[in-house]
């Protein structure tokens, strides 16, 4: 699988948490759900991630608690594994290996011991058909057993998780596909299947979407394309069945789900809105709209206080059952594409890009949570379809993070594109960016690149456009004035009428380049001189890129056609080209690796290099399907002190991709995966309190020091016993009344008990005065 | 087709009037339907929905409820009166005041020996059913306030009332009021507006379901006087309930134009305990549902939009047939234009009048499909109110022109009519008296002789002549039924008189001898159009199940073409079809063809060509439009049917081969109808 072995691909921060339903553990505290190829248990209350349960090898399809043990849930992945988890303390129980791509898991309470997963029909990963089979878990003592008996429950099954549901008791199991139900009775082991008329003449979807049982009645609700909810009954009958029909939604319903007791059906779709209906009391509705994005999921948890619904842009809403908004998990908003490239702001070393429709977020993949949005284009957003409305399409920061640079752009059908350039300044108090400088139409048509001066003295922002001009922008100091500093144009370039494309400074920001179609111009940014010009046809120039700390003296680019080039700016001639369609080349700040990511056959590779030597350091083949657009090389907090040649790269950095289907992927070293495997089991959390950072600051910091304590003045003090615990008073309480003996002869025992000897009490003194 | 020239008449403008009640009498499978004018209509459900009997109504005689006691159809309306309906001479056999104000509902008692009504002074009266009528026997408690609807337990010992606010259970032995349950106003609307229990319905478990003009429907135990349900259907009215046979559903209809489902359903499958859980719901209607009736395989409604929609129970099926298909009726299936094929001249019929119209002209020529000019526009020529206050049950034209008739159930009147120059009509005076009132009319071909379907299938005989007109002879079938005759038609030669009835019965009279020359063996579903073809003396009958029979009447047997027609089998896309054909006649020019017409289609069939089998593409007519003139002749079957005329109400070929088309678009009906109730429609 691997060329390196050692170096993988793996989901690591910004990964889907709205993928599948997430569960709400039975005592509402928790909320587990699959993100990349790991579990998360989220606080519900405090919204923080408490554990992150990390031993898949692909990602997570489902979780669900296991019905035989509340404090213990299941994973299912794609890797052909289910795993037990102590989700309180983050530990992997077991391992079942099942040795098929699993797509979603089911259990009952009725089937102790029993799985139901869906895998596909022939074991292929192509295959389009699935099946629900039902798993027998073998009794073991190993934490790996190999499931051999897997016995097919119901054939040709819709592998989303929505559209399989157990029935009251887990009588009976319910699934939809397309136009059909079906329902499985376990007892008579029989099934009866009901269609639907198409209805497509008539211009109606009636497709199933979405399914679920009422966990009292029998009554099975679905969801359809068409925004109809049907409830239907008496489906132990090949005729005679009947359904009621509901409709509120006037699009697809994507999810239903009834409440623990059957009071309740929650559904919700596109509109963003929660509706709640009374069961048998269907037009009694509530509804909890703008929740910001289309519902995708709902959980309910097993006492019915809490809902949780996940969102189209990753988002986790938990909601109390009075229908208020009580948490937002909020994971990395990917939109259908992202327009901005990848960006570390070099403050906070977050990840910036596009967010919500108009906004730039910062999100911390250290941390793997959203810090903030910034809301660069400060208009109302309209959720319409067919409204054109400003989007960010270009951001950038200057090496300090202390301004940000960003251009919005409105094309509305026949008229003129307007363009904004906003520049603006950190501000330390408000610890956020505050808008400066806005330029409204900087260039007559699209900004293509834009980048900061890496220079310490200036302060230069250069920005290209297709009209065929480049711009410098300068921060003009108005000290004499009131007026603080302000950005504007300095100097206004081209080449021959060609339409620059990219432009790349040099490390230390004494060179400027600029791809011109075919042609690389490098100029001198101090005095706007053109130095040289260089050109490798045929092929326009996708990406420049100057070579860092030993190799900057060269000058990477890519071409259109296929080429890689790297000219020795000392000597202005080309030092080696390689025929290669790199469709990204990104830089490591940190080394002189650069990495190219180059599509082949509907798949990419990457290549990671020195411009010095052209031999790669690194290649990978086949990463993912479909073309990468977006990379970057993000710092570590803590260095790798890996000494293996191949994985070296990865020490200093972290190289993160969006692929095609918007999954932010980066490379794991097997070392890094050690020290991930080992931290997690050393957690050992007190379970009474939420788990918070507050906590995890302070109050481990407060143990060690007892124990520090402890150590020092005493080492083999015992603890005393607390009062309640003493034996006294447990016999004082726990004896009947009338077997005691007089009240004051027990009083001198009791009041003794209460006191606190002179030892242990400088010690509580001393815990008392550390802050 | 381009064989004829089409006028194709819009001017009819006639407007059936809403539904009001409808009782369906699951022995004999018949519904009886009142509508808003008084007229009440009897559909055999075992024979297509066939509209077997139509009593006309009358003027300030509407109906509030029907009631069917074993065979006998009994109404009661406003006016005040219960009424019994004669179903052999298709009128009022008596009225009885009441003594009670004005009627608001009339149910019988499962056993069949008592009604009960209704009455706005608050009292329920008790009437005993006898032989020869009802007779009054005791009020039971006198109430405050209008009883709007009763029910009347499957025991009998119980009635429930639905009154202003309430509903109240009766003990039929003592006649006192046991039970008060107090129904809520609306919730949203104004408080003080009282709220009216539109239908109670007494289930055998005493559950009672009311449906009130709140939008709810109740469901309440009837042992206790509590209310165990409420389903709030609509913002507003729920007018009409109806329970199944078995009591395991019971259907609302709403003035929302909704019917919605209720099922007597076990929530846990295991468990035998059942609960009334709200279902389907279906909407077929525009308007208000105001007449409502579960017949186990089908839902029928009607209501303000004036058709009868038969919705069946597909899980009732086991197999697609024609009963599984959803069955709109909206014309009588009987006719109410009559031509004058000589003159040009159609009568109109509507309940309170009559209409003579002159067609117009046109001399041009064009390709087919093209609209011609008019040289003369269609003229209306008459106006002809009716006198008296019973309505128009039948009417008829004599070829010529020159003859009017038409009957209510009190009298016939005969007019001279004078259309050459200057339209006169001149009342023919001193009738027969024996020509009291007819249900068909009929002139013989030459004008000589008027026919009227007198009762017990007797046909009275009435010579014309400019001076005077005479009875001359009354023919009686031998069978001796007393079925009401709905279908007369002579031959062109005026040897022949056929005559069909509501028992099916088909008989044939010599006019010459004046005596029945043969009876028609019997067909087990009656024939809705029958005609004597002009040259061979055939007569051809279509019946309400779409079978089609040619009778030799000289050789008193079936014809040969009709004994293949029969072996073979008519085709299934033919046998499904949704309404009876109304019409049949023949085309002079080409003896071979018969042409007929239902409300969707007009159909011309060639007994010279081959009969189409059930693997024939039946509806053939653009296949053939695309073939060239070699092959066309072996694709060609006898079925020729034209569907560019919709909605029609009558077809008639005349002299100069041209076609007359009287449509009347159901849009139009449609937007003659008052403003249904506003409802929110998403996106408006």
């Amino acid at each position: 699988m691997v060329e390196h072995t050692g170096i993988r691909v793996v989901h690591r921060g910004g990964s889907k948490i709205n993928f599948r339903e997430p569960v709400i553990t039975s005592d509402s505290r928790f909320l587990l759900c699959g993100s990349g190829e790991s579990v998360k248990v989220y606080s519900t209350s405090t919204e923080e991630c408490v554990h992150d349960l990390q031993g898949h090898t692909d990602l997570v399809t489902g979780v669900v608690l296991n019905p035989s043990n509340h404090l213990q849930a299941y994973s299912c992945s794609a890797d052909g594994t289910v795993r037990l988890w102590d989700f309180t303390d983050g530990i992997l129980i077991k391992t079942f290996i099942i040795r098929y791509h699993i797509f979603s898991i089911h259990v009952s309470e009725k089937h102790v011991g029993v799985l139901f997963v869906v895998v596909p029909m022939a074991n292929e990963k192509g295959s389009e058909l699935f099946q629900l089979v039902a798993v027998h878990l073998p009794r073991s003592g190993d934490p790996e057993v190999e499931v051999g008996e897997l016995s097919a429950v119901l054939c040709d099954v819709s592998p989303n998780p929505g559209a399989v549901s157990f029935g009251t008791g887990g009588e009976y199991i319910a699934a939809a596909k397309g136009l059909q139900l079906e329902v499985f009775f376990f007892k008579k082991q029989k099934s009866y299947r009901f269609s639907l008329k198409s209805g497509m003449n008539k211009g109606i979807n009636n497709s199933f979407t979405c399914i679920s049982c009422h966990p009292k009645e029998d009554c099975i609700a679905t969801g359809h394309a068409d925004g109809k909810i049907r409830l239907w009954r008496n489906f132990n009958q090949k005729k005679e069945y009947t359904y009621s029909t509901l409709h509120w939604h006037h699009n697809a319903v994507n999810t239903l789900r009834f409440t623990p007791e059957g009071t309740n059906l929650l559904s919700g779709g596109i509109e963003s809105v929660l509706v709640q209906w009374r069961y048998t009391q269907e037009n009694q509705k509530d509804f909890l709209p703008r929740l910001g994005a289309a519902i995708t999921h709902i959980a309910v948890s097993p006492d019915g206080s809490l809902f949780c619904t996940s969102h189209a842009d990753n988002k986790i809403t938990i909601i109390l059952s009075s229908v208020k908004v009580s948490a937002i998990i909020q994971g990395l908003v990917k939109d259908d594409c992202v327009r901005t490239d990848l960006m570390i702001d070099p403050r906070s070393k977050a990840l910036v890009l596009n967010g919500k429709p108009g906004h730039l977020q910062f999100y911390s993949l250290h941390r793997d949570k959203q810090l903030y949005n910034l809301d660069i284009v400060q208009q109302e957003y309209i959720h319409e379809q067919g409204v054109d409305q400003f989007q960010v399409v270009k951001a950038a920061f200057d090496t300090h993070g202390d301004w940000l640079a960003t251009v919005e752009e409105r094309r509305q059908k026949s008229s003129e594109l307007e363009i904004n350039l906003k520049l603006w300044s950190y501000d330390e108090q408000t610890q956020s960016f505050v808008l400066n400088t806005t330029v409204t139409a900087p260039h007559e048509d699209q900004i293509t690149a834009m980048c900061f001066s890496p220079s310490p003295e200036t302060t230069l922002l250069v920005t290209t456009s297709l009209d065929g001009h480049f711009k410098a922008w300068l921060l003009a100091d108005h000290s004499d004035t009131e007026e603080s500093a302000s950005w504007s144009c300095d100097f206004v370039g081209g080449y021959h009428l060609l339409k620059p494309g990219c432009c790349c400074f040099s490390a230390d920001g004494s060179l400027l380049a600029f791809g011109f179609q075919e042609v690389v111009t490098v100029w001198s940014p101090t005095s706007w001189e053109l130095l040289t010009t260089l050109s490798q046809p045929p092929g326009a120039v996708r990406d420049l890129c100057f070579g860092r700390l030993s190799c900057s003296k060269y000058l990477l680019g890519t071409s259109t056609k296929n080429q890689l080039c790297c000219w020795n700016l000392l000597t202005c001639s080309l030092e080696w080209n390689t025929p290669m369609d790199v469709s990204l080349l990104q830089a490591d700040p940190f080394s002189e690796n650069m990495a190219a990511f180059c599509s082949q056959s509907g798949s990419t590779d990457l290549f990671v290099f020195k411009p010095s030597e052209p031999r790669p350091l690194f290649s990978k083949k086949a990463l993912c399907t479909g073309k990468v657009e977006r990379a970057i090389f993000a710092p570590r907090d803590q260095m790798l002190e890996s000494s293996e040649e191949y994985s070296q790269w990865l020490n200093r950095s972290q190289l993160y991709f969006l692929t095609q289907h918007m999954d932010l992927m980066t490379f794991s070293t097997k070392t890094e995966e050690d020290r991930l495997l080992a931290s997690s089991k050393q957690l050992m959390v007190d379970d009474s309190v939420a788990i918070t950072p507050f906590y995890l600051l302070l109050g481990r910091h407060k143990q060690q020091q007892q124990e520090k304590q402890e150590l020092l003045t005493n080492p083999l003090a015992e603890r005393t016993p607390l009062p309640q615990g003493s034996i006294a008073i447990k016999e004082l309480l726990d004896t009947p009344a009338h077997v005691l003996p007089s009240a004051s002869f027990l009083c001198s025992m009791f009041v003794r008990s209460l006191l606190v000897s002179s030892s242990s009490r400088s010690k509580l003194e001393d815990n008392v005065c550390t802050p | 087709m381009g064989e004829f020239k089409v006028h194709r008449v819009r001017f009819f403008e006639y407007m059936p009037t809403a539904i009001r009640a409808m009782s369906f009498n699951a022995h004999t499978e018949r519904l009886a339907l009142a509508r808003v004018d008084g007229s009440v209509e009897v559909f055999n459900f075992a024979d297509r929905y066939f509209q077997e009997k139509v009593i006309p109504g009358k003027d300030a005689h509407s109906i509030e409820a029907l009631c069917w006691v074993g065979g006998r159809l009994f109404s009661a309306g406003l006016h005040g009166e219960i009424t019994e309906y004669d179903l052999e001479n298709l009128r009022p056999k008596y009225s009885l005041e009441a003594y009670g104000g004005p009627i608001w509902t009339i149910i019988s008692n499962p056993q069949g020996t008592h009604v009960a009504i209704g009455c706005e002074d608050g009292t329920v009266k008790l009437f005993e059913v006898l032989a020869e009528g009802v007779q009054f026997e005791r009020n039971l408690d006198r109430q405050k306030g209008r009883i709007i609807s009763l029910s009347w337990h499957p025991s009998g010992t119980r009635i429930a009332a639905g009154m202003m606010d309430m509903i109240r259970v009766f003990d039929v032995l003592t006649g006192h009021a046991i039970q008060r349950l107090l129904v809520d106003r609306s919730v949203g609307g104004c408080k003080s507006r009282e709220t009216v229990v539109w239908t109670v319905v007494f289930l055998s478990d005493h559950t009672i379901f009311s449906s009130d003009s709140a939008g709810k429907v109740q469901v309440w135990d009837g042992h206790t006087g509590t209310l165990v349900k409420t389903h709030q259907l609509t913002k507003w009215d729920v007018l009409a309930l109806s329970v199944s046979k078995d009591e395991s559903s019971v259907v609302a209809g709403t003035s929302e134009g909704t019917v919605v489902q209720f099922q007597f359903i076990a929530p846990n499958l295991q468990q035998q305990e059942k609960e009334w859980v709200r279902t389907r719901t279906f909407k077929n209607h525009t308007h208000d549902v105001r007449a409502l009736v579960e017949i186990g395989t089908a839902i029928v409604s009607g209501g303000m939009d004036t058709q009868l929609v038969v919705r069946p129970l597909l899980e009732k099926f086991e197999e697609k047939c024609f009963a599984s298909g959803l069955r709109r009726i909206h014309f009588p299936h009987r006719n109410l234009v009559s031509c004058a094929q000589k003159a040009r001249l159609l009568l109109l019929q509507f309940p309170g009048q009559l209409e003579l119209w002159r067609l117009g002209e046109s001399d041009g020529h064009g390709k087919p499909g093209d609209i011609l000019p008019l040289k003369t526009k269609p003229e209306k020529l008459l106006y002809l109110k009716r006198k008296g206050k019973d309505h128009i049950c039948c009417s008829a034209l004599s070829s010529c022109g020159g003859w009017l008739a038409y009957s209510t159930v009190s009298s016939v009147r005969l007019y001279r009519l004078q259309t050459d120059n200057n339209i006169s009509i001149t009342k023919v005076p001193k009738l027969p008296k024996v020509l009291r009132s007819a249900h068909q009319l009929c002139f013989s071909s030459e004008s000589s002789y008027l026919f009227a379907a007198s009762s017990q299938s007797s046909v009275l005989v009435i010579s014309l002549n400019q001076s005077e007109c005479k009875y001359v002879h009354t023919l009686k079938p031998k069978s001796g039924s007393r079925q009401p005759i709905h279908l007369m038609t002579t031959s062109v030669d005026g040897k022949w008189l056929a005559t069909a009835n509501s028992d099916c019965e088909v008989h044939v009279y010599n006019l010459q001898k004046l005596e029945l020359h043969c009876m028609v063996p019997m067909y087990s579903s009656c024939p809705s159009a029958m005609g004597i073809h002009p040259t061979t003396n055939n007569l051809t009958m279509v019946h309400a199940d779409q079978q089609i029979f040619e009778f030799s009447i000289a050789e008193k047997q079936y014809t040969v073409w009709s004994r293949k027609l029969q072996m073979q089998g008519l085709h299934n896309l033919w046998l499904n079809r949704d309404t009876p054909v109304t019409h049949v006649t023949f085309n002079p020019k080409n003896p071979d063809q018969i042409l007929l017409h239902d409300m969707y289609m007009f159909c011309i069939i060639d007994q010279s060509l081959p009969l189409p089998d059930q693997k024939t593409q039946f509806y053939n007519q653009m296949t053939l439009r695309s073939l060239s003139e070699q092959e066309r002749p072996s694709h060609l079957h006898a079925f020729k049917v034209c569907k560019s005329f919709q909605d029609l109400m009558c077809m008639r070929l005349l002299d100069d081969q041209s076609l007359v088309v009287v449509e009347r678009p159901l849009m139009a009906i449609n937007s003659q109808l008052p403003a249904p109730v506003r409802q929110k429609k998403f996106a408006t």
